[in-house]
């Protein structure tokens, strides 16, 4: 695979997690494994109750209830973290109407991580930050109602990016944006992770967002990963895996034919 | 198939008044539909789903719909009375919503719904309409109908509940479906399979169809001709298999800032948005 050779930034072992109890107990995610080494993009796949996001919440610290074997940039993580995690790895959210504080401006949003990891001359960090996410300093006393999607979402990563963390979580950054928005957002992400050998873990359920932007993915159904591939495999149009196979000629867009094959992939083991 | 056009649509416009001024969120569109599938698309605020809407004389107050012609198979849409337009809506034009969600009664059985659709538009004893209710289901491949049938909209998937959302709407036969984004909030595998059954269906029964959307690269693959909106104007229409050799800068844009499976990693092309576009449409 084509990142064997990098130091792993993250690493994840035999992930398990579980909802509930007796009756109502969900097994959501199941001895899934990974690695993804430092610098390059590692994307899961899946459709809606893969598990795929929860594996996200994991490796954030959203979800404390996990087990298995959690490690980044070479560090065991516990199930609850502490501020040097954030400071490492930060997240951005799929709906960027959603994730900011409706009563808070621009300023104020990117002015608590700096508060809380007291990072020294915000004025500047803000500045710089806004800049970088390509909104000018006009944004910066705007309140989210009065941005567009795409704007938003480009605070957002903001915010992300102001702690200067080395790794970024993205659920699904563009799925609630135009797809002209969505170039653009998926154009920046690129640039930013180039200037700042940035690790990417992106969540999606499009196949050909996954496909520019990863270098590895791994494919999830029901909780399991049915199959970890290099995009290049996926771009020879080559994954191994039944699932994965459905998925990509599902993503070419409608075909009548194409439909009367498509199987109900039921839960594994 | 006769030459006079199922749907006739010229120079609409939609308005809304507000405090800074009017909005004009449809600015002059004009197209025609037979009994085929026309997709619509645009990205959000193009006016797509108010041009549906408009159709069925949905838009509410203070919004003000005008056109020169807006005529569905020899009916002025615009001076058919109240009582003429119920009878249009559902039974002759029918409309599928978004998210099935938002648009099921929450408190009540979805076959009871269904049979309810039925009932309105048909004087029928209500054991024949369970009955019709329940071929329905079947016809968009409930696998377990009468299970189904008693179901509360929050016991169903969202595949579910949009195929649920379509057996309601084509059970009165009608001969033009509006679907808005009938199947964005559902997985690709799922999108697809729900498509398929409204494909078969407008098939079968010659209906026209008007599918709303913003996904162009599911509409070329799906519909028969493509219309293209930008800020409440048409900026192109194009048969759908030939949307490739598309000619609108606009319609070039968003078809290259799509990423795709076999992209080179290199940086998407982003839309480069014309003012002229605002102003000239077809």
């Amino acid at each position: 695979m084509s990142g064997e050779t990098g130091r792993a930034m993250i690493e994840v072992d035999k992930l398990n997690v579980i909802f509930g109890l007796g009756a109502d107990r969900v097994h959501a995610v199941r001895d899934v494994s990974f690695r993804v080494p430092e610098g390059t993009t590692f994307g899961l796949v899946g459709e809606s109750g893969s598990g795929k996001s929860t594996v996200l919440r994991a490796l954030s610290g959203l979800n404390p209830d996990w087990s298995g074997r959690v490690a980044v940039a070479g560090q065991a993580q516990k199930p609850r973290r502490d501020k040097a995690f954030y400071k490492l790895a930060q997240m951005v959210f799929q709906d960027p109407y959603g994730s900011l504080h409706p009563r808070h401006t621009v300023d104020r949003i990117l002015m608590e991580p700096l508060a809380i990891h007291r990072l020294e001359d915000p004025e500047r960090r803000i500045e710089r930050v806004l800049g970088e996410v390509g909104l000018g300093p006009d944004f910066r006393f705007r309140y989210p109602h009065q941005l567009s999607g795409g704007q938003r979402q480009r605070v957002a990563i903001a915010r992300a990016l102001i702690l200067e963390p080395r790794i970024l979580l993205l659920d699904e950054p563009t799925s609630a944006l135009d797809v002209s928005v969505q170039a653009e957002v998926l154009n920046l992400l690129q640039r930013l992770k180039q200037e700042r050998g940035l690790t990417f873990v992106l969540v999606s359920h499009n196949l050909s967002v996954v496909a520019h932007m990863c270098d590895d993915l791994a494919v999830m159904n029901h909780g399991v990963v049915v199959e970890e591939l290099a995009v290049a495999q996926l771009k020879r149009r080559e994954p191994q895996h039944p699932y994965t196979r459905q998925l990509m000629v599902a993503s070419l867009g409608y075909d009548r034919a194409a439909v009367d094959r498509f199987e109900d992939f039921a839960r594994e083991g | 198939m006769s030459d006079k056009p199922l749907l006739a649509i010229e120079d609409l416009h939609v308005s809304f008044p507000t405090r800074k001024g009017v909005v004009e969120a449809v600015r002059g569109i004009s197209f025609s539909l037979g009994r085929e599938k026309l997709g619509i698309v645009g990205e959000s605020g193009s006016g797509k789903s108010m041009t549906g809407r408009s159709i069925l004389r949905l838009v509410s107050r203070p919004g003000i719909v005008t056109a020169k012609r807006m005529e569905f198979d020899g009916i002025d849409l615009q001076r058919a009375s109240a009582a003429q337009m119920r009878r249009i809506r559902g039974q002759r034009i029918s409309m599928v919503m978004q998210d099935p969600k938002f648009s099921l009664n929450p408190v009540m059985r979805v076959g009871e719904q269904i049979a309810e659709a039925y009932r309105t538009h048909e004087k029928v004893a209500p054991a024949e309409a369970k009955r019709r209710s329940l071929e329905m289901l079947k016809a968009v491949r409930i696998r377990d109908p009468e299970r189904v049938y008693r179901a509360y909209p929050h016991e169903v998937s969202g595949g579910m509940g949009q195929r649920i959302m379509i057996a309601m709407m084509l059970i009165p036969d009608p001969d033009l479906l509006i679907a808005d984004e009938p199947t964005s909030a559902l997985d690709v595998t799922v999108q697809l399979q729900v498509l398929a059954i409204l494909d078969d269906l407008v098939t079968q029964r010659g209906m026209g169809l008007i599918f709303i959307s913003h996904d162009l690269n599911l509409v070329a693959s799906f519909c028969d001709r493509v219309v293209i909106m930008y800020a409440g104007r048409v900026m192109e229409i194009c048969d759908a298999k030939n949307l490739d050799a598309a000619q609108h800068p606009y319609t070039r844009g968003l078809l290259n800032c799509l990423p795709r499976i076999d992209s080179d990693g290199r940086d998407l092309a982003v839309l480069r948005r014309d003012p002229a576009w605002m102003e000239h449409g077809l």
